[in-house]
């Protein structure tokens, strides 16, 4: 069992050092992980900050952060070890003057010396602290996951050649997944699962605060609001968390400290990515009582 | 292991509660397996159960590995651990769960114990409305609790033992609370704080913020509620009660209001998650034949010998869609989720054309032709499409003549053909020959029953003479189901 942290209060306060506003549920799983040793695998829509948190913790922690970003078609000599094969080329070459042993040859060139490390084989061997980041883990074929399963239950990696390679300390890892596909059961099963949805509004407009440092109280609570009505539409694609911090950073850009339906409409184009969202949106908060203005002509 | 065993002994009352509350997940239908158990048990001991958020969170972390099923987990965990942790207590007596009814509450009114739960007690209903209205307009959600427990203990006149349900006792308690007229006189307030210049966005946005205050509230009256009846009943039966369907398992024909719009917020997710495994099917499925060229290129690093053979991607050929919809009241919902899901998926297909009928038929395939939101078309769909031809009661026998005298040319061996219906034909003629005509012609034709399989050939349903012509018939009850289907169509 590692003892990173000592609280759960202890997590939310260091991480709301490094900008990131934790919620109850992020921090107390955050803490979980460390006690447990446990994976954690976070999973919500695009833009909500699952990426950021393993960054985040790696940054209060001080740790160094050892990222596999995930893709069709990983494999384990890019995920977890593979042979140098010209580096073992070139020691059978020089063995071949001399006259040595087939067996002595073998066993040399399947050494530690002729390993390249890959993400995962280095998140374990890694003598100093690690956080290790499985980015969109949802990409990887159903097959290729397997491949993440021993290194995630028992922190160990087994190399035919080498034998059992096992953790000289146990990172902390974040996988994420934008849920595109269900991950199998046997990854689950090996995870913490922390769902990572928009936030509500009193957080949302405390991250808005911390990460745009120009902003005003006032700015910032109304842009929250807005956000959270425009989530409540039925849209392709609900602004993230992102954007709204875009949009924030627009509105200051354009020097605007109240928002008005003329300002807004204007730049629903930063928190809105469909055309068919912007016109819902805009309708929707058009359409109350004494609106008297025209939208915009742009379909 | 043994870390477990040992904090069984330690503490066995919590962990007899969690036993049973995994027990009540798993008939919930969420798959907790053992290893999962463990590590809840395990998680627990890191986490006191007086932070009861943290508690919660812990316990979701190790036992529900899908977001879906969040909300039945959230229900469960209210009924199980709703009694744990002081500032829940009901009362400070705590003999009586069902606290003083509305007659008795005066005479007895001692000196109340919790500050919580402060001067709400002996207060008049208008009095009682007047708090609710100022936490409300404040927002004070210690308030808005109290307050909720007021008017649970108040207004829902609950009995020990009453075989009646819990929404029963909210709907009682809402209609004294007139929430809606509070809505409106909160609004009204701030109108007239703002006075004229308040524009309508600012107004929009007040009006969530009120409403998003009241929804809480009316949680907070559900939970209490809830409280109660756990207290009185004990939590396995009242869980046995609050078991529902989790939303992919929900019959299209028998959903709520409520289990309808939560379908309808799944669809999105569920689309998208189609077409990204449809796509990347169709990328890996067999290769194609031998590409030379690319071969003898390669064959360059070994020295001429063609080592490692390259294969073209293949093209497999996408088929053409034709859907034929009952869009009757009994199924319209049906028919609905459907076209929405085939039309999300449109291009995996070369061309997908829509007809939807109940005893005439239309054509609908322009409804979605150049839209960016296809659950506005399928809305238009169901209020534009002219599809009664005499009286409005389902006849398959003329809807079928109609289509394959003016669209039957149209079938072509590319072509695959999807009916959805109930084959509900109210004793009309089932022109089952058309059917046959057309398996004759399309390369399949299946036809999607959103009835149980028991139902099928029973009272007016003629579904079996129409599925002897079929290449597949199939029951189609839950979004699961659905989600099969398109999956192996492709």
């Amino acid at each position: 069992m590692s003892n990173r942290f000592e609280s759960v209060d202890v997590v939310r306060k260091g991480l709301r050092e490094v900008d990131y506003l934790a919620d109850d549920g992020i921090a107390g799983i955050a803490y979980l992980a460390d006690r447990l040793d446990k994976p954690v695998l976070i999973e919500g829509p695009a833009g909500t900050g699952k990426t950021q948190l393993a960054k985040s913790v790696a940054e209060m922690l001080g740790a160094r952060l050892i990222r596999l970003q995930c893709y069709e078609g990983l494999d384990e000599s890019k995920a977890l070890y593979e042979w140098n094969y010209k580096k073992q080329l070139l020691r059978i070459q020089t063995e071949r003057e001399e006259d040595t042993d087939w067996d002595e040859i073998q066993e040399d060139i399947f050494s530690n010396e002729f390993l390249l490390t890959r993400p995962l084989l280095e998140a374990i061997r890694a003598e100093d602290p690690v956080v290790l980041l499985i980015d969109e883990v949802d990409r990887v074929e159903v097959e290729t996951e397997a491949l993440l399963l021993e290194i995630l239950s028992d922190y160990q990696v087994s190399i035919p050649e080498l034998g059992t390679l096992e953790a000289r300390q146990i990172p902390l890892v974040f996988l994420t997944s934008n849920n595109t596909r269900e991950l199998s059961e046997a990854l689950k099963r090996r995870c913490l699962f922390l769902h990572l949805d928009y936030p509500d509004m009193e957080r949302e407009k405390e991250i808005v605060l911390t990460k745009v440092p120009d902003i005003t109280e006032n700015l910032a609570d109304q842009v929250a609001r807005i956000v959270r009505s425009i989530r409540q539409l039925e849209l392709k694609k609900a602004p993230s968390v992102s954007e709204t911090i875009d949009w924030a950073r627009t509105l200051i850009l354009l020097g605007i400290d109240q928002v008005t339906e003329q300002d807004a409409i204007e730049t629903a184009n930063v928190l809105l990515k469909y055309r068919s969202d912007i016109d819902k949106a805009i309708k929707e908060f058009s359409s109350n009582a004494n609106a008297h203005f025209e939208a915009p002509v742009g379909s | 292991m043994t870390d477990t065993e040992e904090v069984k002994l330690q503490d066995s009352p919590l962990f007899n509660l969690l036993e049973g509350f995994v027990t009540e997940l798993r008939t919930a239908g969420l798959p907790v397996s053992l290893v999962e158990n463990i590590d809840a048990a395990q998680a627990v001991r890191h986490i006191p159960i007086e932070d009861r958020d943290a508690f919660k969170y812990a316990l979701a972390a190790t036992l529900v590995k899908n977001n879906a099923h969040w909300r039945t987990f959230e229900t469960l965990f209210e009924v199980y651990f709703s009694l744990r942790g002081s500032e829940y207590a009901l009362d400070p007596d705590g003999d009586n769960p069902f606290g003083d009814n509305a007659d008795d509450q005066e005479g007895q009114e001692g000196p109340q114990g919790e500050g919580g739960e402060g001067g709400g007690q002996g207060l008049s209903p208008e009095e009682l409305a007047e708090l609710l209205y100022q936490a409300l307009m404040k927002g004070d959600s210690a308030l808005m609790r109290a307050l909720a427990k007021q008017a649970v203990k108040r207004y829902a006149g609950m009995e020990p033992g009453r075989p009646v349900g819990g929404t029963y006792y909210l709907y009682r308690t809402l209609r004294n609370l007139d929430l809606e007229g509070m809505l409106e006189r909160l609004m009204d307030q701030s109108r007239d704080e703002a006075g004229e210049d308040q524009s309508s966005l600012d107004q929009r946005l007040e009006r969530d913020e009120y409403e998003h205050r009241i929804d809480e509230l009316r949680k907070e009256i559900e939970a209490e509620i809830r409280r109660r009846l756990v207290a009185d009943r004990g939590a396995e039966a009242m869980a046995k009660t609050l078991r529902k369907p989790l939303p992919e398992d929900v019959d299209f024909m028998h959903a709520s209001r409520d289990e309808m719009a939560n379908l309808r917020r799944a669809i999105y997710p569920l689309t998208r998650k189609l077409a990204v495994r449809l796509a990347r099917k169709r990328r890996h499925g067999r290769k194609g034949p031998l590409d030379f060229r690319n071969t003898v290129r390669h064959s360059l690093s070994y020295g001429g010998v063609p080592a490692e053979p390259k294969f073209r991607h293949p093209k497999p050929s996408k088929p053409e869609i034709i859907v034929i919809a009952d869009i009757s009241g009994s199924v319209a919902a049906f028919a609905r989720f459907t076209l929405h899901l085939v039309y999300a998926i449109s291009g995996q297909f070369s061309k997908v054309r829509a007809f939807v009928f109940i005893d005439g038929l239309d054509e609908v395939t322009s409804f979605f032709e150049g839209v960016d939101d296809i659950a506005e078309a399928v809305h238009r769909v169901n209020t534009e499409a002219d599809v009664v031809w005499v009286d409005g009661h389902s006849d398959y026998g003329h809807a079928f003549e109609v289509f394959w005298e003016n669209f039957g040319n149209e079938v072509g061996p590319k072509s695959t053909v999807l009916v959805l219906g109930d084959a509900r034909n109210n004793y009309h003629a089932s022109q089952a020959w058309i059917m046959k005509e057309i398996q004759h012609r399309a390369r399949k034709l299946f036809w999607l029953n959103p009835e149980p399989k028991a139902y099928w050939n029973t009272g007016d349903s003629i579904v079996g003479e129409y599925a002897a012509h079929c290449d597949g018939c199939f029951e189609v009850r839950n979004l699961r189901q659905l989600e099969g289907f398109v999956d192996n169509l492709v």
